[in-house]
């Protein structure tokens, strides 16, 4: 398997990790508007109810399909909802899975990576074949296997996407921890006669964990794409859920006569990655500077 | 190379393939095993009309009355034979359903991976090294790769086909139908890939052969194209490989928007109705396309880097 020269997937699951020569293109305010961004949407998804008043699953046939206005600034879907609202109230549940399913990957993917790490030989060989197999397949394709096995649901489809990621966390963990291993203090914490539970918590797995957060933090939008994506299959959130994913599903059939129905809730997906992309290469890059 | 090496070159990269298969159809039993209830009805899936007379002949079949690892055994058999079982939601060989579906899928990603790397060296070539171009390029690719392909594809959808009616809605018919879902695909990608080149092509441009090309009287555009785009085309062929083979993955979403039959189609359907033995050979095949691209991005490095013909 070594013999194949495909570069490290987990590389591209995440937008490439920036060198020196792009640290002065991330503009300052851009970084800041993201920021704005993120507390905004964090503000968003823990009470929808600051920025709008209107129920999001409020329905007014009279008012169905009609285009934004000064009273619907999104419009209204096929059922007269107030497609505003419904962006807003999405913003919990679309976000909540992208968040669990990268701290369900990060965790089993550092289980699994310190276990190599620390495991002997054999352990490393078993583990590291098992994870070059699962990275072999197309992240959403082993998500779609997970849900297969799992079954249906916000909560299944969580997991499966942190399934599909948590390779991926393996190999880096595994990788740092043999750096950490190897270094100078673990060697003289060793040679104190700590013992090897205390040595893992206590020196190689805080030294393994910056550069895991920065990559969980870039990892988030990724999930966030995923699982929307897995419930606009009909396999996540079910409609009358306003999660992005499921609402572009269900909006489907109305593209021809209501565009908006199409365009705001996929709108949100974006911002939300766009904003958090930019802010974790940024993290990315101040770790990388730092550790140099 | 000598005709040893070259035997042993391709010796290491059969048994390399071997293995991803190996390990994915292990993947796929484990995951069979793993789906909870009776395992004939797992395998019959909830749609099922199925008589008792064939749940019989089923357990026989997969041998579900014998110890797991028996059952592994001959399932392994079976694949080892090219035998992928029988989709019992459609009632026709999974090797047949794949097969009938695979062109249009194939057609598909290739369409996408090609206009992916064309966008991409456009992108990259025309703004390395610039730094007022690469702004505006570079918002672009972070605009690209944040947005959901699926949600692309109903842009494109509701304004290109619905609104001002420039390509069909559905179908995969004419080549026209091709186009959009092509372009929804190829754009995250070409995102990344334009990333990974410009960084490629800086580092090449700041090497002192630059400095001697333009003093031999080349012009910034020919060292970019003819030299500088070959130093950095090693890193954009390995991930245009790796990406090529997430395409399996990603037509899943793109064909549900498009309303086009193929692999991911059938994928969903089977994920849907949990039909087993066709997630299954999916998954192989999906490991199988794994092995061919990177034998394809192997025999790419030698076209270009003649270093590495030597051996």
């Amino acid at each position: 398997m070594t013999a194949m020269a495909v570069a490290d997937p987990a590389l591209l699951t995440h937008p490439p990790v920036t060198g020196d020569r792009t640290r002065r293109r991330l503009s300052r305010p851009g970084v800041a508007l993201a920021g704005v961004v993120l507390v905004l949407l964090t503000l968003v998804a823990v009470d929808p109810g600051l920025f709008t008043s209107t129920a999001p699953n409020e329905t007014d046939l009279a008012r169905a399909l009609s285009g934004p206005s000064g009273a619907h600034w999104f419009g209204t879907d096929q059922l007269g909802r107030d497609m505003f609202a419904r962006v807003l109230y999405g913003a919990r549940p679309s976000l909540l899975v992208g968040l669990g399913s990268t701290v369900f990957a990060l965790l089993g993917g550092t289980a699994v990576g310190l276990a190599a790490a620390l495991g002997g030989r054999v352990g490393d060989e078993a583990l590291m074949r098992l994870v070059d197999v699962l990275l072999s397949l197309p992240p959403l394709l082993l998500a779609l296997l997970a849900v297969t096995v799992l079954g249906t649901g916000t909560v299944n489809v969580m997991l499966a996407v942190a399934i599909a990621f948590a390779p991926g966390y393996a190999r880096i963990v595994r990788a740092e921890a043999l750096v950490v291993r190897r270094s100078g203090y673990v060697e003289a914490a060793v040679g104190l006669g700590l013992r090897r539970p205390v040595l893992v918590a206590r020196h190689v797995l805080p030294n393994t964990l910056g550069p895991l957060l920065v990559l969980g933090t870039v990892g988030f939008g990724t999930s966030v794409i995923y699982a929307s994506g897995l419930s606009f299959l009909g396999l996540g959130a079910r409609p009358p859920s306003p999660e992005w994913g499921a609402m572009l599903s269900e909006g489907r059939d109305f593209l021809s006569s209501a565009w908006w129905i199409g365009v705001f809730p996929g709108l949100g997906i974006t911002v939300a990655v766009i904003a958090v992309n930019v802010v974790g290469r940024y993290a990315q890059q101040r770790f990388a500077g730092r550790a140099r | 190379m000598t005709a040893l090496g070259l035997v042993r070159a391709v010796g290491i990269r059969l048994a390399a393939a071997v293995a991803v298969l190996f390990g994915a159809a292990t993947v796929a039993f484990a995951a069979l095993q793993l789906v909870p209830g009776n395992p004939v009805a797992v395998l019959l899936g909830p749609a099922t009309t199925a008589p008792p007379a064939v749940r019989e002949q089923i357990r026989v079949d997969f041998g579900f009355n014998r110890p797991v690892v028996t059952q592994y055994l001959i399932y392994l058999g079976h694949l080892a034979r090219g035998d992928l079982g029988q989709s019992y939601q459609l009632q026709r060989p999974v090797s047949s359903l794949i097969g009938s579906q695979l062109g249009s899928t194939a057609q598909l990603a290739l369409a996408a991976i090609g206009l992916a790397v064309v966008i991409a060296v456009m992108s990259a070539v025309a703004t390395a090294g610039r730094p007022r171009l690469t702004a505006i390029a570079s918002t672009w690719e972070l605009v690209a790769v944040s947005t959901p392909s699926f949600w692309l594809g109903i842009v494109l959808l509701t304004f290109f086909s619905f609104r001002w009616r420039i390509f069909p809605v559905a179908g995969s018919q004419s080549f026209s139908s091709l186009v959009l879902p092509a372009l929804t695909l190829a754009l995250p990608i070409a995102g990344v890939l334009a990333q990974v080149l410009r960084e490629g092509l800086e580092a090449a441009l700041d090497q002192p052969f630059v400095v001697t090309a333009r003093a031999r009287g080349l012009s910034r555009t020919a060292v970019r194209l003819r030299h500088a785009l070959r130093h950095a085309a090693v890193s954009l062929v390995t991930l245009a490989g790796w990406l090529t083979g997430t395409l399996l993955g990603g037509a899943v979403l793109v064909e549900v928007v498009f309303a086009r039959p193929g692999i991911g189609a059938l994928t969903l359907q089977a994920v849907s109705n949990k039909d087993m033995p066709v997630v299954i050979g999916v998954v192989l095949l999906s490991a199988g396309v794994f092995v061919v691209l990177s034998t394809l991005v192997d025999l790419a490095y030698l076209a270009i880097d003649p270093r590495l013909r030597k051996g």
